[in-house]
């Protein structure tokens, strides 16, 4: 077991230099191009933006390493925001609002753990179909328009401090730990590379595959939940297209992190990197005055880097 | 004693799952209209039906090039955004040049050239098809974004025009484009060896490469077939809309997926028909065309297509899993 820890480990530190390498050479060449990025505002700022997706990228790392995929969980999350600001309006209710967005981001995550792992509907398809229907549901809810008029106490969770520390910041890492937790010290964490690398042999062992699947989806699905806090606290109101996409973004900081596509390989550290860098790639090409068109092809030509190196190291080993 | 029994005649009707499976989606195709026209006294009039097939035939371009990517047991996301880069850039040339032959050999083009980076991620850099091609959806639809720079490009020439909203002999051209593509699509599947070479690959790919089929060069193949369908689709699109704006395919891929699902084409491989998709296309686009007449928001239609998909999955799932213990 410890021997496997070791190799496991010394696997994890052969991957730090392929992600540690790509964030240092942005972070270089973004603080010779301009002069704004490496002030401590910004560089507070970046992490600061970065704490959303980081809560999408956390469990995305774990349902990759299932050999799964989420593309839904963009429009979960914008759902879930629908939902928070709808509630909220109407109840006036912050609280309420909150746990409605919970329970429809949970909802949404054990539908598609459901969908996986007993109706055996490969993991784009059934996300693809749940993107459908959760985007759907926005513009049904919003009927295309946003919704305001929310109780100001809501800013707190975007922009507020907790101890010195911005809230958003306090709530990455409660999430992160939650996740290390979960990911390196329960039973249900151990399965996880299971799943990806050999279900067989899981359900063999006697493990109830399917169950710990939806878990995992399901963790998915509440992180959306409590994302979409710190998202409509961040534009004051609920938009129905307002984190369309950016499960892009999860998964290319999944991948750009080192977490493999095939055989269950995961690290949540590097996911933790890739988060910050692909934060650090965007807020830079902004400082340049970068339209979002060329962000997006940027972090999709990363993706496509990462999983080349990714590539030739499997073709070497 | 087993073999025996195996190798006895069996006396019992069989007909081939292609033949049960295309019977049983014209039957939900005859259900969907004899519904249909229940409910709604537009839908049968022949300008309702006309305007269903056109727009069936859309569907179709676009599914059948992913219809041959499914086959082989891959995928294709990008097709949607291919679509709108090749119809903004044939738009442009079309607008700028006045020739529809160079913007419809630009969409074809650029169809191509982007199916052409998704098989290369998939056979030489070994990335797995629905990621290559969702990284490729991305940077299609930001290299849109970015070219377009939010202008829209509008009104094309008359003999353009006709190729999305023309009449020959009082039926939609893109009617008959769709009939020579099923026939081409027919023979090209199920009478030549890269047709067949195809569908090995999807039943099982090692099998095939052991068998000396070149199953990177067909994989290669699929997908720039995928993007070229996609060029092609984008210019029937363009002329019938006479515009193009930078998020014109923004929401084409989930009603493509659909339409191959629906259609019986199984997401594993190796099993489904071109002709089936396009039953697949005419089923999804009467269900849209039934909402739009019921005066239903079309707000509904993202929510509507993603529960399709799922169901018509789980149908398929569930009808192969009988086949296979039987």
């Amino acid at each position: 077991m410890s021997e496997r820890v070791l190799t496991q480990g010394m696997s994890a530190l052969g991957r730090v230099p392929g992600v540690a390498f790509v964030l240092v050479a942005l972070v270089a060449v973004f603080a010779s191009m301009s002069p704004g990025f490496s002030t401590a505002p910004n560089l507070t700022n970046i992490l600061v933006q970065s704490s959303i997706l980081l809560l999408l990228a956390l469990p995305m790392t774990l349902i990759i390493m299932t050999e799964g995929l989420d593309l839904s969980i963009g429009a979960v999350l914008t759902l879930s925001s629908v939902v928070l600001a709808a509630v909220a309006v109407s109840t006036g209710s912050l609280a309420v609002g909150f746990i409605a967005a919970l329970a429809i981001g949970l909802a949404f995550g054990l539908l598609n753990g459901w969908l996986i792992a007993w109706l055996d509907i490969p993991p784009f398809v059934t996300t693809l179909g749940t993107l459908g229907i959760a985007q759907g549901l926005c513009l049904v809810i919003t009927d295309g328009t946003s919704i305001v008029g929310l109780p100001s106490g809501l800013q707190f969770f975007y922009s507020g401090y907790f101890l010195g520390i911005p809230f958003p910041l306090v709530i990455a890492a409660m999430a992160y730990a939650v996740m290390h937790g979960i990911l390196y010290h329960t039973r249900l964490g151990t399965y996880v590379p299971a799943l990806g690398g050999n279900r067989e042999a899981l359900r063999h062992a006697g493990v109830n595959d399917r169950v710990v699947l939806a878990v995992i989806y399901g963790i998915g699905g509440l992180m959306a939940g409590i994302a979409a806090l710190l998202l409509t606290s961040r534009i004051s109101s609920a938009h129905p297209t307002a984190a369309i996409g950016m499960e892009f973004d999860a998964i290319a900081a999944v991948a750009v992190g080192g977490t493999q596509f095939e055989r269950g390989e995961g690290w949540l550290l590097g996911t933790l990197l890739g988060v910050i860098t692909i934060g650090v790639l965007r807020n830079g090409l902004n400082l340049l005055a970068m339209p979002s068109s060329i962000q997006v092809i940027c972090v999709g030509l990363l993706v496509i880097v990462a999983l080349f190196f990714d590539g030739m190291r499997k073709a070497h080993e | 004693m087993s073999q025996v029994e195996a190798a006895a005649p069996k006396f019992k009707l069989t007909l081939s799952r292609d033949v049960t499976d295309v019977a049983y989606r014209l039957l939900a195709v005859a259900l969907i209209c004899v519904t249909l026209s229940l409910v709604s006294d537009a839908f049968l009039t022949a300008n309702n039906l006309l305007n269903v097939l056109r727009q069936a035939s859309l569907v179709f371009f676009m599914a059948s090039g992913l219809t041959l990517v499914i086959l082989t047991g891959k995928i294709d996301l990008s097709i949607g955004a291919t679509v709108g880069l090749s119809a903004c850039v044939a738009a442009t040339i079309i607008k700028s040049t006045g020739s529809p032959w160079l913007g419809a050999a630009a969409a074809i083009g650029i169809g191509g050239i982007v199916g052409l980076g998704n098989g290369l991620m998939v056979t030489k850099l070994r990335i797995p098809s629905f990621i290559a091609t969702y990284g490729m959806l991305w940077v299609a639809q930001g290299a849109t974004y970015y070219y377009m720079s939010g202008q829209s490009v509008y009104g094309f020439p008359p003999g353009f025009r006709a190729l999305g909203s023309g009449y020959l002999l009082g039926i939609p051209i893109p009617i008959y484009l769709m009939i020579a593509f099923l026939v081409i699509g027919y023979f090209f599947t199920k009478r030549t060896t890269y047709g067949q070479q195809i569908y090995a690959i999807g039943a099982n790919t090692v099998a095939a490469r052991l068998s000396g089929i070149p199953v990177n060069s067909r994989l290669n193949l699929v997908f720039v077939l995928s993007g070229a369908m996609a060029g092609l689709a984008s210019l029937i699109y363009l002329a019938r809309l006479n515009s193009a704006e930078g998020d014109i395919g923004e929401t084409l891929t989930l009603p493509t997926i659909a339409a191959v699902v629906i259609g019986g084409t199984s997401l594993f491989g190796g099993v489904g028909s071109l002709f089936g998709t396009f039953i697949g296309g005419l089923i999804l686009t009467l269900i849209l065309n039934g909402m739009n007449l019921l005066n239903l928001n079309a707000n509904w239609q993202p929510l509507v297509t993603g529960l399709i998909v799922l169901l018509a999955v789980w149908l398929d799932m569930k009808t192969r899993s009988k086949t296979d213990s039987n």
